[in-house]
């Protein structure tokens, strides 16, 4: 298997001028080629941190991040990134929304145009094309917005709690079709969730990162018997129930 | 509104042929809108009428309030002279260049105080103190700089309305959800397409705002410009009316004075709507 990331000894402290956060500590793993890893964690240990020093936007203060073997020292072309809201500006066209990225790339072609309308047809979106984002319903923007980011050919697809804004079953039928989408064109993607059943539902494997300093405290294969496998089809899967008891045993919850 | 999704059109269709209590309801909303249209046309009816009918009847004296027919008669006196245009086009232009002036030069210094968080930390107490100064004080000090005329009028108003125009833009930027920016960085933007792409378009219905306070106060700067040191325009006559007690001139005045800022704060909101359309915003 080709590893596309790998994580070595990574550590974050954040400086304040009421002293120092140490964010991450001796974090390290790698992802393979074309696999789903969901990273779950108490909140505040780390887990977006970790997802900026990935794409490149954050230097780690100590250790070395690899992307197809390269150490990455600034933000990575290679790394596609989905946040919380989907943010498509809301004075652009879903066309032009979604051509956002390779705009500013400077990588506009005829043969782009033509990729983005295809993503279009293919996703469903094609007659909304010339639309603008409050006209779509928030799954549609949703999947405006993963084009946006398949556009520039990300080798990974980094979602930082990416369906947390919607609601419960928006949420459910988003987390499907974002799933299917990835699969379909074969990218591997690490997911940031504090939705223990969303990471078991969509991981090959989960990473569960400890209290501040997050560190990595478990790593759960995710093996189900069930057939072509979905987010909805793995919760019915027998398994689910007891993934999800290990994993919550881990992250150690106190109210 | 003609734009819905395809899921919606059922409804359009039934909208089409509109139930009774619908229709009865949208004749209601525009009975509605000419009630207050008519009653505000008549409010200024009646006001004027008012005024002329105390003023002839001499219960209030026309030397000092002035009158309707006055007012007319003095326009026409203006008009006839061949100065009334000279006088409102004198202030109208000094207004534009100033309003002009103090937009541009304010967004382009939001951009710079943004661009920089070095000069923005630095510049913050001068800001901060410049926007309370009652920037009438300053008019002296135009004066005996530049000299009585109307450049000294056109950096009046840019002194009133250029730090309101840069708090209000810089704040607009400020308060851009930061992930926005994030986005442009993560696809590998630099700092001038985050403005760009992001920061600008964003901010257009704060520099809109923007725009319409600094009609207002445009407005403000000439006039008092012109109270200070002029030969000419709406805010001469006032003073001078004033001076030899020409109460008609003064009134005449203020109402020509009134009409043209509000000519001139529509033309802000038609650029807006302009704006929007072009985009397809407009609703």
């Amino acid at each position: 298997m080709n590893t596309v990331v790998n994580l070595n000894n990574v550590s974050m402290t954040y400086q304040s001028p009421n002293g120092e956060i140490n964010a991450l500590e001796n974090v390290s793993f790698s992802v393979n080629d074309g696999e789903f890893i969901c990273i779950v964690g108490p909140s505040g240990c780390g887990k977006s941190t970790l997802l900026s020093i990935i794409s490149g936007l954050l230097a780690p203060t100590s250790g070395q991040v690899f992307l197809h073997g390269e150490r990455l020292s600034e933000p990575s072309k290679k790394a596609g990134y989905m946040l919380q809201k989907d943010h498509l500006f809301e004075w652009r066209t879903i066309l032009k929304n979604v051509l956002l990225g390779v705009e500013i790339q400077r990588a506009i072609t005829p043969q782009i145009r033509e990729k983005a309308i295809s993503f279009l047809e293919t996703y469903g979106l094609y007659e909304f094309r010339n639309k603008y984002p409050e006209q779509l319903s928030g799954g549609m923007r949703q999947r405006a917005a993963l084009i946006r980011t398949l556009m520039t050919d990300p080798q990974i697809l980094l979602l930082d709690e990416a369906f947390s804004a919607l609601d419960y079953q928006t949420r459910l039928a988003v987390s499907e079709d974002i799933y299917t989408i990835i699969k379909k064109e074969k990218k591997t993607a690490i997911l940031v969730t504090h939705d223990i059943a969303e990471a078991i539902s969509m991981a090959d494997r989960v990473l569960v990162l400890s209290h501040r300093p997050g560190t990595v405290k478990k790593i759960c294969n995710i093996s189900l018997t069930c057939s072509n496998r979905t987010p909805l089809i793995s919760r019915e899967a027998p398994e689910f129930r007891c993934f999800f008891q290990e994993i919550w045993k881990e992250l150690d919850v106190h109210v | 509104m003609s734009s819905l999704e395809p899921s919606f059109k059922p409804i359009t269709c039934q909208q089409k042929n509109i139930s009774a209590e619908h229709a009865k309801y949208l004749r209601m909303l525009k009975r509605e809108k000419i009630v207050i249209r008519s009653t505000q046309l008549l409010t200024l009816v009646l006001v004027f009428a008012l005024w002329e009918i105390l003023a002839r009847t001499a219960i209030i004296d026309p030397f000092i309030t002035s009158q309707p027919s006055r007012i007319v008669k003095t326009i026409e006196v203006l008009y006839n002279e061949g100065v009334l245009f000279k006088h409102i086009g004198v202030t109208c232009l000094e207004t534009i260049v100033g309003f002009l002036l103090g937009t541009f030069s304010g967004v382009l210094i939001a951009i710079v105080l943004w661009w920089s968080k070095f000069l923005c930390q630095v510049s913050e107490p001068y800001l901060v103190v410049l926007n309370s100064l009652p920037k009438i004080a300053l008019g002296p000090i135009f004066i005996v700089w530049i000299g009585a005329g109307p450049v000294a009028i056109i950096v009046m108003t840019l002194a009133i309305s250029l730090i309101v125009t840069i708090l209000e833009v810089l704040n607009g930027f400020l308060a851009i959800d930061h992930e926005k920016i994030k986005l442009v960085q993560i696809f590998g933007g630099n700092k001038y397409q985050v403005l760009t792409k992001v920061l600008l378009p964003a901010s257009f219905p704060n520099i809109i705002n923007a725009l319409k306070v600094n009609v207002g106060l445009s407005w403000v700067g000439v006039i008092v410009g012109e109270f200070l040191v002029s030969k000419a325009g709406l805010g001469y006559l006032i003073v001078y009316g004033g001076q030899v007690f020409k109460l008609d001139l003064v009134m005449t005045s203020v109402v020509v004075l009134g009409v043209a800022a509000a000519i001139m704060y529509q033309g802000v909101v038609w650029f807006e709507r302009f704006i929007l359309s072009k985009n397809g915003l407009g609703q």
